[in-house]
Protein backbone atom coordinates (compact mmCIF):
# COMPACT_ATOMS: atom_id res chain seq x y z
CA UNK A 1 0.00 0.00 0.00
CA UNK A 2 2.74 2.43 0.99
CA UNK A 3 4.44 1.28 -2.18
CA UNK A 4 1.42 2.30 -4.23
CA UNK A 5 1.52 5.79 -2.73
CA UNK A 6 5.10 6.16 -3.88
CA UNK A 7 4.28 4.75 -7.27
CA UNK A 8 1.39 7.19 -7.58
CA UNK A 9 3.56 10.17 -6.78
CA UNK A 10 6.44 8.95 -8.91
CA UNK A 11 4.14 8.46 -11.88
CA UNK A 12 2.72 11.97 -11.73
CA UNK A 13 6.03 13.53 -10.77
CA UNK A 14 7.03 15.20 -14.01
CA UNK A 15 3.86 15.79 -15.88
CA UNK A 16 3.58 18.93 -18.03
CA UNK A 17 0.65 21.15 -17.13
CA UNK A 18 -0.68 20.60 -20.63
CA UNK A 19 -1.75 17.16 -19.59
CA UNK A 20 -3.31 17.93 -16.23
CA UNK A 21 -6.83 17.77 -17.52
CA UNK A 22 -6.54 14.45 -19.39
CA UNK A 23 -4.54 12.99 -16.53
CA UNK A 24 -7.16 13.93 -14.00
CA UNK A 25 -9.77 12.45 -16.25
CA UNK A 26 -7.76 9.26 -16.68
CA UNK A 27 -7.20 8.91 -12.95
CA UNK A 28 -10.89 9.53 -12.55
CA UNK A 29 -11.65 6.58 -14.77
CA UNK A 30 -9.21 4.35 -12.91
CA UNK A 31 -10.82 4.88 -9.54
CA UNK A 32 -13.86 3.43 -11.20
CA UNK A 33 -12.40 0.14 -9.90
CA UNK A 34 -14.97 0.54 -7.15
CA UNK A 35 -17.19 -1.15 -9.66
CA UNK A 36 -15.56 -4.44 -8.77
CA UNK A 37 -16.77 -3.99 -5.24
CA UNK A 38 -20.21 -3.22 -6.58
CA UNK A 39 -20.18 -6.40 -8.65
CA UNK A 40 -19.15 -8.45 -5.64
CA UNK A 41 -21.91 -6.90 -3.52
CA UNK A 42 -24.37 -7.63 -6.24
CA UNK A 43 -23.25 -11.18 -6.78
CA UNK A 44 -23.32 -12.01 -3.09
CA UNK A 45 -26.76 -10.59 -2.42
CA UNK A 46 -29.45 -13.16 -1.74
CA UNK A 47 -32.14 -13.06 -4.44
CA UNK A 48 -34.75 -11.98 -1.90
CA UNK A 49 -32.81 -9.09 -0.45
CA UNK A 50 -34.24 -6.24 -2.46
CA UNK A 51 -32.44 -3.47 -0.59
CA UNK A 52 -29.11 -5.00 -1.47
CA UNK A 53 -30.19 -5.78 -5.00
CA UNK A 54 -31.50 -2.29 -5.72
CA UNK A 55 -28.61 -0.46 -4.15
CA UNK A 56 -26.17 -2.90 -5.71
CA UNK A 57 -27.73 -2.40 -9.10
CA UNK A 58 -27.48 1.33 -8.68
CA UNK A 59 -23.87 0.97 -7.60
CA UNK A 60 -22.99 -1.17 -10.62
CA UNK A 61 -24.73 1.32 -12.88
CA UNK A 62 -23.00 4.37 -11.40
CA UNK A 63 -19.65 2.61 -11.29
CA UNK A 64 -19.91 1.66 -14.95
CA UNK A 65 -20.85 5.22 -15.76
CA UNK A 66 -17.68 6.32 -14.00
CA UNK A 67 -15.46 3.81 -15.77
CA UNK A 68 -16.85 4.00 -19.28
CA UNK A 69 -17.55 7.72 -19.25
CA UNK A 70 -14.14 8.44 -17.77
CA UNK A 71 -12.22 6.48 -20.36
CA UNK A 72 -14.27 7.74 -23.29
CA UNK A 73 -13.90 11.36 -22.25
CA UNK A 74 -10.18 10.96 -21.75
CA UNK A 75 -9.84 9.31 -25.12
CA UNK A 76 -11.72 12.12 -26.80
CA UNK A 77 -9.45 14.69 -25.23
CA UNK A 78 -6.34 12.85 -26.27
CA UNK A 79 -7.64 12.15 -29.72
CA UNK A 80 -7.31 15.85 -30.38
CA UNK A 81 -3.67 15.95 -29.46
CA UNK A 82 -3.01 13.04 -31.73
CA UNK A 83 -4.93 14.07 -34.84
CA UNK A 84 -3.15 17.38 -34.75
CA UNK A 85 0.25 15.72 -34.71
CA UNK A 86 -0.64 13.62 -37.72
CA UNK A 87 -1.86 16.74 -39.49
CA UNK A 88 1.57 18.24 -39.41
CA UNK B 1 -7.07 -22.82 -9.91
CA UNK B 2 -9.64 -20.20 -10.85
CA UNK B 3 -8.60 -18.16 -7.85
CA UNK B 4 -5.01 -18.15 -9.04
CA UNK B 5 -6.12 -16.96 -12.44
CA UNK B 6 -8.16 -14.20 -10.82
CA UNK B 7 -5.19 -13.10 -8.74
CA UNK B 8 -3.11 -13.02 -11.89
CA UNK B 9 -5.77 -10.99 -13.66
CA UNK B 10 -5.87 -8.50 -10.82
CA UNK B 11 -2.13 -8.22 -10.89
CA UNK B 12 -2.23 -7.60 -14.61
CA UNK B 13 -4.94 -4.98 -14.19
CA UNK B 14 -2.99 -3.21 -11.44
CA UNK B 15 0.09 -3.12 -13.64
CA UNK B 16 -1.98 -1.77 -16.52
CA UNK B 17 -3.27 1.04 -14.30
CA UNK B 18 0.23 2.02 -13.28
CA UNK B 19 1.49 1.83 -16.85
CA UNK B 20 -1.55 3.68 -18.11
CA UNK B 21 -1.14 6.50 -15.62
CA UNK B 22 2.56 6.70 -16.37
CA UNK B 23 1.93 6.92 -20.09
CA UNK B 24 -0.83 9.47 -19.56
CA UNK B 25 1.74 11.85 -18.22
CA UNK B 26 3.60 12.07 -21.53
CA UNK B 27 1.95 13.73 -24.52
CA UNK B 28 3.08 11.14 -27.03
CA UNK B 29 2.00 8.03 -25.19
CA UNK B 30 -1.01 9.47 -23.41
CA UNK B 31 -3.69 8.01 -25.59
CA UNK B 32 -2.24 4.53 -25.60
CA UNK B 33 -1.90 4.76 -21.83
CA UNK B 34 -5.57 5.50 -21.50
CA UNK B 35 -6.46 2.50 -23.64
CA UNK B 36 -4.16 0.22 -21.66
CA UNK B 37 -5.77 1.28 -18.41
CA UNK B 38 -9.21 0.74 -19.95
CA UNK B 39 -8.24 -2.75 -21.10
CA UNK B 40 -6.94 -3.51 -17.61
CA UNK B 41 -10.24 -2.39 -16.18
CA UNK B 42 -12.17 -4.57 -18.59
CA UNK B 43 -10.30 -7.77 -17.72
CA UNK B 44 -10.59 -6.98 -14.01
CA UNK B 45 -14.36 -6.55 -14.32
CA UNK B 46 -14.96 -9.70 -16.33
CA UNK B 47 -12.48 -11.66 -14.26
CA UNK B 48 -14.44 -10.70 -11.16
CA UNK B 49 -17.77 -11.62 -12.67
CA UNK B 50 -16.74 -15.07 -13.81
CA UNK B 51 -13.99 -16.17 -11.46
CA UNK B 52 -14.76 -14.59 -8.10
CA UNK B 53 -15.54 -17.03 -5.33
CA UNK B 54 -16.72 -16.27 -1.86
CA UNK B 55 -13.99 -17.64 0.36
CA UNK B 56 -16.34 -18.67 3.15
CA UNK B 57 -19.07 -20.35 1.16
CA UNK B 58 -17.06 -21.29 -1.90
CA UNK B 59 -19.90 -20.06 -4.06
CA UNK B 60 -19.45 -17.97 -7.18
CA UNK B 61 -21.38 -14.82 -7.83
CA UNK B 62 -25.05 -14.89 -8.65
CA UNK B 63 -27.57 -12.39 -9.94
CA UNK B 64 -25.91 -12.22 -13.34
CA UNK B 65 -28.93 -10.63 -14.96
CA UNK B 66 -28.81 -7.74 -12.51
CA UNK B 67 -25.08 -7.29 -12.91
CA UNK B 68 -25.15 -7.34 -16.67
CA UNK B 69 -28.12 -5.03 -17.00
CA UNK B 70 -26.37 -2.56 -14.70
CA UNK B 71 -23.19 -2.84 -16.71
CA UNK B 72 -24.98 -2.49 -20.01
CA UNK B 73 -27.05 0.47 -18.94
CA UNK B 74 -24.03 2.20 -17.43
CA UNK B 75 -22.00 1.58 -20.57
CA UNK B 76 -24.65 2.96 -22.88
CA UNK B 77 -25.39 6.04 -20.81
CA UNK B 78 -21.71 6.66 -20.09
CA UNK B 79 -20.69 6.39 -23.73
CA UNK B 80 -23.50 8.55 -25.02
CA UNK B 81 -22.97 11.26 -22.43
CA UNK B 82 -19.20 11.26 -22.86
CA UNK B 83 -19.44 11.38 -26.66
CA UNK B 84 -22.01 14.13 -26.78
CA UNK B 85 -20.47 16.48 -24.29
CA UNK B 86 -18.84 19.58 -25.73
CA UNK B 87 -15.12 20.01 -25.26
CA UNK B 88 -15.73 23.19 -23.31
CA UNK B 89 -17.89 21.51 -20.71
CA UNK B 90 -15.36 18.73 -20.14
CA UNK B 91 -14.47 19.78 -16.60
CA UNK B 92 -17.98 19.41 -15.25
CA UNK B 93 -18.23 16.06 -17.01
CA UNK B 94 -15.16 14.78 -15.20
CA UNK B 95 -16.63 16.08 -11.99
CA UNK B 96 -19.90 14.28 -12.59
CA UNK B 97 -18.27 10.95 -13.37
CA UNK B 98 -16.17 11.38 -10.28
CA UNK B 99 -19.31 11.90 -8.22
CA UNK B 100 -20.76 8.69 -9.65
CA UNK B 101 -17.68 6.78 -8.48
CA UNK B 102 -18.04 8.29 -5.02
CA UNK B 103 -21.72 7.38 -4.91
CA UNK B 104 -20.84 3.85 -5.97
CA UNK B 105 -18.39 3.52 -3.09
CA UNK B 106 -20.94 4.90 -0.64
CA UNK B 107 -23.64 2.50 -1.83
CA UNK B 108 -21.31 -0.47 -1.42
CA UNK B 109 -20.71 0.59 2.16
CA UNK B 110 -24.42 0.87 2.89
CA UNK B 111 -25.18 -2.57 1.48
CA UNK B 112 -22.26 -4.15 3.28
CA UNK B 113 -23.28 -2.53 6.54
CA UNK B 114 -26.81 -3.76 6.11
CA UNK B 115 -25.46 -7.24 5.47
CA UNK B 116 -23.28 -7.06 8.55
CA UNK B 117 -26.01 -5.79 10.82
CA UNK B 118 -28.28 -8.62 9.73
CA UNK B 119 -25.52 -11.05 10.46
CA UNK B 120 -25.07 -9.63 13.94
CA UNK B 121 -28.78 -9.52 14.66
CA UNK B 122 -29.28 -13.12 13.62
CA UNK B 123 -26.29 -14.46 15.50
CA UNK B 124 -26.18 -12.81 18.90
CA UNK B 125 -23.33 -15.10 19.82
CA UNK B 126 -21.15 -13.52 17.16
CA UNK B 127 -18.61 -11.34 18.87
CA UNK B 128 -18.83 -7.71 17.89
CA UNK B 129 -15.15 -7.02 18.28
CA UNK B 130 -14.28 -9.40 15.47
CA UNK B 131 -16.27 -7.23 13.09
CA UNK B 132 -15.14 -3.86 14.31
CA UNK B 133 -12.29 -3.44 11.81
CA UNK B 134 -14.77 -4.13 9.05
CA UNK B 135 -17.18 -1.53 10.40
CA UNK B 136 -14.33 0.96 10.47
CA UNK B 137 -13.55 0.34 6.81
CA UNK B 138 -17.22 0.48 5.86
CA UNK B 139 -17.82 3.73 7.68
CA UNK B 140 -14.72 5.41 6.28
CA UNK B 141 -15.64 4.30 2.77
CA UNK B 142 -19.13 5.67 3.30
CA UNK B 143 -17.99 9.03 4.62
CA UNK B 144 -15.37 9.66 1.97
CA UNK B 145 -17.49 8.34 -0.88
CA UNK B 146 -20.46 10.45 0.16
CA UNK B 147 -18.45 13.62 0.58
CA UNK B 148 -16.92 13.02 -2.81
CA UNK B 149 -20.34 12.46 -4.35
CA UNK B 150 -22.03 15.49 -2.82
CA UNK B 151 -19.02 17.72 -3.43
CA UNK B 152 -18.70 16.62 -7.04
CA UNK B 153 -22.34 17.29 -7.71
CA UNK B 154 -21.98 20.81 -6.35
CA UNK B 155 -18.80 21.31 -8.38
CA UNK B 156 -20.66 20.08 -11.43
CA UNK B 157 -23.50 22.53 -10.82
CA UNK B 158 -21.09 25.36 -10.24
CA UNK B 159 -19.16 24.76 -13.43
CA UNK B 160 -22.48 24.57 -15.22
CA UNK B 161 -23.29 27.94 -13.84
CA UNK B 162 -26.39 26.59 -12.13
CA UNK B 163 -25.12 27.03 -8.62
CA UNK B 164 -23.51 30.21 -7.38
CA UNK B 165 -21.00 30.76 -4.63
CA UNK B 166 -22.31 30.81 -1.13
CA UNK B 167 -20.24 31.74 1.83
CA UNK B 168 -20.99 33.20 5.18
CA UNK B 169 -19.09 34.07 8.29
CA UNK B 170 -18.02 31.15 10.39
CA UNK B 171 -18.60 28.72 7.59
CA UNK B 172 -15.27 27.01 7.98
CA UNK B 173 -15.89 26.66 11.70
CA UNK B 174 -19.30 25.14 11.03
CA UNK B 175 -17.76 22.79 8.47
CA UNK B 176 -15.17 21.63 10.95
CA UNK B 177 -17.92 21.12 13.49
CA UNK B 178 -19.91 18.93 11.11
CA UNK B 179 -16.80 16.93 10.30
CA UNK B 180 -16.12 16.49 14.01
CA UNK B 181 -19.67 15.27 14.60
CA UNK B 182 -19.34 12.82 11.73
CA UNK B 183 -16.13 11.42 13.21
CA UNK B 184 -17.63 11.13 16.70
CA UNK B 185 -20.66 9.31 15.32
CA UNK B 186 -18.36 7.04 13.33
CA UNK B 187 -16.49 6.10 16.51
CA UNK B 188 -19.78 5.44 18.30
CA UNK B 189 -20.91 3.25 15.45
CA UNK B 190 -17.71 1.25 15.50
CA UNK B 191 -18.07 0.71 19.24
CA UNK B 192 -21.64 -0.42 18.82
CA UNK B 193 -22.40 -1.63 15.28
CA UNK B 194 -25.92 -2.65 16.33
CA UNK B 195 -26.92 0.99 16.41
CA UNK B 196 -27.90 1.14 12.75
CA UNK B 197 -29.56 4.56 12.87
CA UNK B 198 -26.13 6.10 13.24
CA UNK B 199 -24.98 5.12 9.77
CA UNK B 200 -27.86 6.99 8.19
CA UNK B 201 -27.18 10.06 10.28
CA UNK B 202 -23.56 9.84 9.17
CA UNK B 203 -24.71 9.53 5.58
CA UNK B 204 -26.86 12.64 5.80
CA UNK B 205 -24.19 14.64 7.59
CA UNK B 206 -21.59 13.59 5.02
CA UNK B 207 -23.85 14.82 2.23
CA UNK B 208 -24.24 18.14 4.03
CA UNK B 209 -20.53 18.36 4.63
CA UNK B 210 -19.78 17.64 0.98
CA UNK B 211 -22.11 20.43 -0.09
CA UNK B 212 -20.87 22.93 2.47
CA UNK B 213 -17.28 22.12 1.68
CA UNK B 214 -17.51 22.97 -2.02
CA UNK B 215 -20.15 25.71 -1.79
CA UNK B 216 -17.91 28.66 -0.86
CA UNK B 217 -15.08 27.80 -3.23
CA UNK B 218 -14.73 30.16 -6.16
CA UNK B 219 -15.03 28.95 -9.72
CA UNK B 220 -11.35 29.50 -10.49
CA UNK B 221 -10.41 27.06 -7.76
CA UNK B 222 -12.85 24.46 -8.94
CA UNK B 223 -10.28 22.35 -10.85
CA UNK B 224 -8.28 21.96 -7.67
CA UNK B 225 -11.38 20.88 -5.82
CA UNK B 226 -12.33 18.37 -8.49
CA UNK B 227 -8.84 16.96 -8.43
CA UNK B 228 -9.04 16.69 -4.66
CA UNK B 229 -12.44 15.01 -4.77
CA UNK B 230 -10.99 12.71 -7.41
CA UNK B 231 -8.36 11.54 -4.98
CA UNK B 232 -11.08 11.19 -2.31
CA UNK B 233 -12.96 8.78 -4.50
CA UNK B 234 -9.69 6.93 -5.05
CA UNK B 235 -9.30 6.54 -1.29
CA UNK B 236 -12.93 5.43 -0.98
CA UNK B 237 -12.25 2.78 -3.62
CA UNK B 238 -9.20 1.67 -1.66
CA UNK B 239 -11.37 1.18 1.44
CA UNK B 240 -13.58 -1.00 -0.70
CA UNK B 241 -10.43 -2.93 -1.51
CA UNK B 242 -9.74 -3.47 2.20
CA UNK B 243 -13.30 -4.57 2.70
CA UNK B 244 -13.10 -7.36 0.15
CA UNK B 245 -9.38 -7.87 0.47
CA UNK B 246 -9.36 -7.13 -3.23
CA UNK B 247 -5.93 -6.27 -4.60
CA UNK B 248 -6.96 -4.45 -7.71
CA UNK B 249 -9.36 -2.14 -5.91
CA UNK B 250 -6.71 -1.46 -3.34
CA UNK B 251 -3.96 -0.66 -5.83
CA UNK B 252 -6.22 1.29 -8.18
CA UNK B 253 -7.71 3.28 -5.33
CA UNK B 254 -4.45 4.10 -3.61
CA UNK B 255 -2.81 4.90 -6.93
CA UNK B 256 -5.50 7.43 -7.78
CA UNK B 257 -5.58 8.69 -4.20
CA UNK B 258 -1.86 9.41 -4.22
CA UNK B 259 -1.68 10.62 -7.80
CA UNK B 260 -4.78 12.76 -7.32
CA UNK B 261 -3.42 14.38 -4.20
CA UNK B 262 -0.15 15.09 -5.91
CA UNK B 263 -1.91 16.48 -8.96
CA UNK B 264 -3.96 18.71 -6.67
CA UNK B 265 -0.79 20.09 -5.16
CA UNK B 266 0.71 20.61 -8.62
CA UNK B 267 -2.33 22.58 -9.69
CA UNK B 268 -2.19 24.69 -6.57
CA UNK B 269 1.42 25.42 -7.32
CA UNK B 270 0.60 26.47 -10.87
CA UNK B 271 -1.85 28.98 -9.43
CA UNK B 272 0.44 29.87 -6.58
CA UNK B 273 -2.20 29.07 -4.01
CA UNK B 274 -1.84 26.90 -0.98
CA UNK B 275 -4.27 24.04 -0.59
CA UNK B 276 -5.36 25.48 2.71
CA UNK B 277 -6.29 28.75 1.03
CA UNK B 278 -8.30 27.00 -1.58
CA UNK B 279 -10.17 24.96 0.99
CA UNK B 280 -10.95 27.76 3.35
CA UNK B 281 -12.02 29.75 0.32
CA UNK B 282 -10.03 32.92 0.83
CA UNK B 283 -11.19 34.15 -2.57
CA UNK B 284 -14.62 34.58 -1.12
CA UNK B 285 -13.29 36.06 2.10
CA UNK B 286 -11.13 38.70 0.49
CA UNK B 287 -13.64 39.78 -2.06
CA UNK B 288 -15.00 42.68 -0.05
CA UNK B 289 -11.58 44.05 0.81
CA UNK B 290 -10.40 43.86 -2.76
CA UNK B 291 -13.58 45.46 -3.98
CA UNK B 292 -12.84 48.40 -1.72
CA UNK B 293 -9.38 49.10 -3.06
CA UNK B 294 -10.19 48.41 -6.66
CA UNK B 295 -12.65 51.26 -6.93
CA UNK B 296 -9.73 53.57 -6.18
CA UNK B 297 -8.23 53.48 -9.64
CA UNK B 298 -10.80 55.13 -11.78
CA UNK B 299 -8.80 55.56 -14.92
CA UNK B 300 -10.49 55.85 -18.25
CA UNK B 301 -11.16 52.82 -20.32
CA UNK B 302 -10.28 53.22 -23.95
CA UNK B 303 -12.42 51.44 -26.48
CA UNK B 304 -11.24 50.43 -29.89
CA UNK B 305 -13.44 49.99 -32.95
CA UNK B 306 -13.54 46.75 -34.86
CA UNK B 307 -11.89 48.16 -37.97
CA UNK B 308 -9.12 49.82 -35.97
CA UNK B 309 -8.45 46.58 -34.15
CA UNK B 310 -8.33 44.73 -37.46
CA UNK B 311 -5.89 47.24 -38.92
CA UNK B 312 -3.63 47.14 -35.89
CA UNK B 313 -3.53 43.37 -36.03
CA UNK B 314 -3.07 43.14 -39.78
CA UNK B 315 -0.09 45.50 -39.85
CA UNK B 316 1.68 44.13 -36.83
CA UNK B 317 4.83 42.05 -37.11
CA UNK B 318 4.17 39.85 -34.18
CA UNK B 319 0.87 39.12 -32.47
CA UNK B 320 0.41 37.13 -29.30
CA UNK B 321 -3.00 35.71 -28.47
CA UNK B 322 -3.88 35.16 -24.83
CA UNK B 323 -6.92 32.91 -24.71
CA UNK B 324 -8.90 32.62 -21.52
CA UNK B 325 -12.11 31.45 -19.98
CA UNK B 326 -14.19 33.77 -22.16
CA UNK B 327 -12.90 32.07 -25.30
CA UNK B 328 -13.76 28.69 -23.87
CA UNK B 329 -17.28 29.74 -22.93
CA UNK B 330 -17.95 31.36 -26.30
CA UNK B 331 -16.52 28.22 -27.98
CA UNK B 332 -14.51 30.50 -30.16
CA UNK B 333 -11.45 28.26 -30.48
CA UNK B 334 -12.15 27.50 -34.15
CA UNK B 335 -12.66 31.13 -35.11
CA UNK B 336 -9.59 31.97 -33.11
CA UNK B 337 -7.59 29.55 -35.22
CA UNK B 338 -9.06 31.14 -38.33
CA UNK B 339 -7.91 34.57 -37.20
CA UNK B 340 -4.47 33.15 -36.57
CA UNK B 341 -4.38 31.62 -40.07
CA UNK B 342 -5.63 34.81 -41.71
CA UNK B 343 -2.97 36.83 -39.95
CA UNK B 344 -0.26 34.31 -40.76
CA UNK B 345 -1.17 34.47 -44.44
CA UNK B 346 -0.54 38.19 -44.28
CA UNK B 347 2.90 37.55 -42.90
CA UNK B 348 2.14 38.29 -39.28
CA UNK B 349 3.88 36.09 -36.77
CA UNK B 350 1.23 34.72 -34.45
CA UNK B 351 1.58 32.63 -31.34
CA UNK B 352 -0.51 31.80 -28.32
CA UNK B 353 0.44 32.48 -24.73
CA UNK B 354 -1.02 29.83 -22.50
CA UNK B 355 -1.22 30.49 -18.80
CA UNK B 356 -1.02 27.26 -16.81
CA UNK B 357 -4.55 27.76 -15.52
CA UNK B 358 -6.06 29.28 -18.65
CA UNK B 359 -9.52 28.03 -19.48
CA UNK B 360 -11.43 26.16 -16.90
CA UNK B 361 -8.85 23.65 -15.81
CA UNK B 362 -5.09 23.44 -16.10
CA UNK B 363 -4.37 22.26 -19.60
CA UNK B 364 -7.94 22.77 -20.69
CA UNK B 365 -6.99 25.54 -23.11
CA UNK B 366 -4.47 23.27 -24.79
CA UNK B 367 -7.17 20.70 -25.35
CA UNK B 368 -9.51 23.30 -26.79
CA UNK B 369 -6.94 24.75 -29.14
CA UNK B 370 -5.88 21.26 -30.15
CA UNK B 371 -9.49 20.58 -31.03
CA UNK B 372 -9.37 23.57 -33.38
CA UNK B 373 -6.19 22.18 -35.01
CA UNK B 374 -3.90 24.89 -33.72
CA UNK B 375 -0.36 23.59 -34.25
CA UNK B 376 1.38 22.60 -31.06
CA UNK B 377 4.44 24.77 -31.83
CA UNK B 378 2.30 27.90 -31.76
CA UNK B 379 1.53 27.47 -28.09
CA UNK B 380 3.91 29.11 -25.68
CA UNK B 381 4.06 28.33 -22.00
CA UNK B 382 4.09 31.14 -19.51
CA UNK B 383 7.85 31.73 -19.07
CA UNK B 384 8.49 31.51 -22.78
CA UNK B 385 5.55 33.79 -23.55
CA UNK B 386 6.68 36.41 -21.06
CA UNK B 387 9.96 36.62 -22.98
CA UNK B 388 8.13 36.89 -26.29
CA UNK B 389 5.88 39.73 -25.16
CA UNK B 390 8.87 42.08 -25.33
CA UNK B 391 9.04 41.68 -29.11
CA UNK B 392 5.30 41.69 -29.58
CA UNK B 393 3.45 44.52 -31.31
CA UNK B 394 -0.07 43.57 -30.39
CA UNK B 395 -1.29 41.23 -27.68
CA UNK B 396 -4.85 40.12 -28.10
CA UNK B 397 -6.41 39.03 -24.83
CA UNK B 398 -9.48 36.92 -25.45
CA UNK B 399 -11.70 36.58 -22.45
CA UNK B 400 -8.84 36.21 -19.99
CA UNK B 401 -8.78 38.39 -16.94
CA UNK B 402 -7.18 37.27 -13.72
CA UNK B 403 -4.23 35.66 -15.47
CA UNK B 404 -3.20 39.00 -16.94
CA UNK B 405 -4.01 41.15 -13.91
CA UNK B 406 -0.92 43.15 -12.92
CA UNK B 407 -2.28 43.39 -9.38
CA UNK B 408 -0.91 39.89 -8.87
CA UNK B 409 2.54 41.47 -8.99
CA UNK B 410 2.00 44.93 -7.58
CA UNK B 411 -0.79 44.86 -5.03
CA UNK B 412 -0.11 42.76 -1.93
CA UNK B 413 -3.68 43.23 -0.72
CA UNK B 414 -5.04 41.61 -3.84
CA UNK B 415 -6.40 38.11 -3.37
CA UNK B 416 -4.43 36.93 -6.37
CA UNK B 417 -1.21 38.55 -5.20
CA UNK B 418 1.72 36.27 -5.95
CA UNK B 419 0.02 34.32 -8.69
CA UNK B 420 2.28 34.15 -11.73
CA UNK B 421 0.73 36.13 -14.57
CA UNK B 422 1.31 36.74 -18.23
CA UNK B 423 3.13 40.05 -18.63
CA UNK B 424 1.06 41.30 -21.51
CA UNK B 425 2.11 44.83 -20.66
CA UNK B 426 5.56 44.17 -22.04
CA UNK B 427 4.13 44.27 -25.55
CA UNK B 428 3.57 47.52 -27.41
CA UNK B 429 -0.21 47.35 -27.56
CA UNK B 430 -2.80 45.32 -25.74
CA UNK B 431 -6.27 44.70 -27.08
CA UNK B 432 -8.59 43.12 -24.58
CA UNK B 433 -11.73 41.40 -25.70
CA UNK B 434 -14.29 40.92 -22.96
CA UNK B 435 -18.01 40.80 -22.84
CA UNK B 436 -18.21 43.53 -20.24
CA UNK B 437 -16.19 45.20 -17.54
CA UNK B 438 -17.34 42.59 -15.09
CA UNK B 439 -14.51 41.21 -12.98
CA UNK B 440 -13.26 37.66 -13.49
CA UNK B 441 -13.44 34.71 -11.16
CA UNK B 442 -11.34 36.25 -8.47
CA UNK B 443 -13.96 38.99 -8.24
CA UNK B 444 -11.49 41.84 -8.60
CA UNK B 445 -11.08 44.70 -10.99
CA UNK B 446 -8.23 44.53 -13.45
CA UNK B 447 -5.98 47.53 -13.52
CA UNK B 448 -4.72 46.45 -16.91
CA UNK B 449 -7.91 47.63 -18.56
CA UNK B 450 -7.28 51.17 -17.40
CA UNK B 451 -3.69 51.37 -18.62
CA UNK B 452 -2.87 53.70 -21.54
CA UNK B 453 -1.50 50.83 -23.65
CA UNK B 454 -4.71 48.92 -23.35
CA UNK B 455 -7.75 49.25 -25.54
CA UNK B 456 -10.96 47.36 -25.04
CA UNK B 457 -12.97 45.51 -27.63
CA UNK B 458 -16.26 44.55 -26.05
CA UNK B 459 -18.40 41.68 -27.22
CA UNK B 460 -18.75 37.94 -27.28
CA UNK B 461 -15.40 36.37 -28.18
CA UNK B 462 -16.76 34.34 -31.04
CA UNK B 463 -18.64 37.22 -32.65
CA UNK B 464 -15.74 39.62 -32.23
CA UNK B 465 -13.31 37.15 -33.78
CA UNK B 466 -15.59 36.49 -36.73
CA UNK B 467 -15.90 40.21 -37.37
CA UNK B 468 -12.15 40.64 -37.03
CA UNK B 469 -11.45 37.90 -39.55
CA UNK B 470 -13.95 39.46 -41.96
CA UNK B 471 -12.41 42.91 -41.53
CA UNK B 472 -8.87 41.70 -42.06
CA UNK B 473 -9.85 39.73 -45.16
CA UNK B 474 -11.62 42.79 -46.56
CA UNK B 475 -8.52 44.93 -46.12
Amino acid sequence: MILMIFVGIEVIGRVPSVLHTPLMSGANAIHGVVIIGAIIVMGKAEPGNYLALTLGFLAVFLGTLNVVGGFVVTDRMLEMFKSKKKGN
Amino acid sequence: MEQQILILIYLLASVSFIMGLKMLSHPLTARKGNLIAAAGMAIAIFGTIFLYKNLETGLGLGNYSWIFSGLLLGTIVGTVVARKVKMTSMPEMVSMFNGMGGACAALISIVEFDHLSHLLANNPAESISAHQPMVLVIVLGLIIGTISFAGSMIAWGKLNGNIGDLSFKGQSVLNLLILAIILVLAVLLILNPANTVLIYIILILAVIYGIMFVMPIGGADMPVVISLLNSFTGVAAAFGGFLYDNKVMLTGGILVGAAGTFLTLLMCKAMNRSLKNVLIGSFGGNKTIAGGTSSNFQGTVKEISMSDAATVLAYAHKVMIVPGYGLAVAQAQHVCHELEKTLTERGVEVSYAIHPVAGRMPGHMNVLLAEADVPYEKLEEMEQANESFKQTDVTLVLGANDVVNPAAKTDPSSPIYGMPILDVELSKNVIVNKRSMKPGYAGIENELFFRPKTSMLFGDAKKVLQDLVAEIKAN
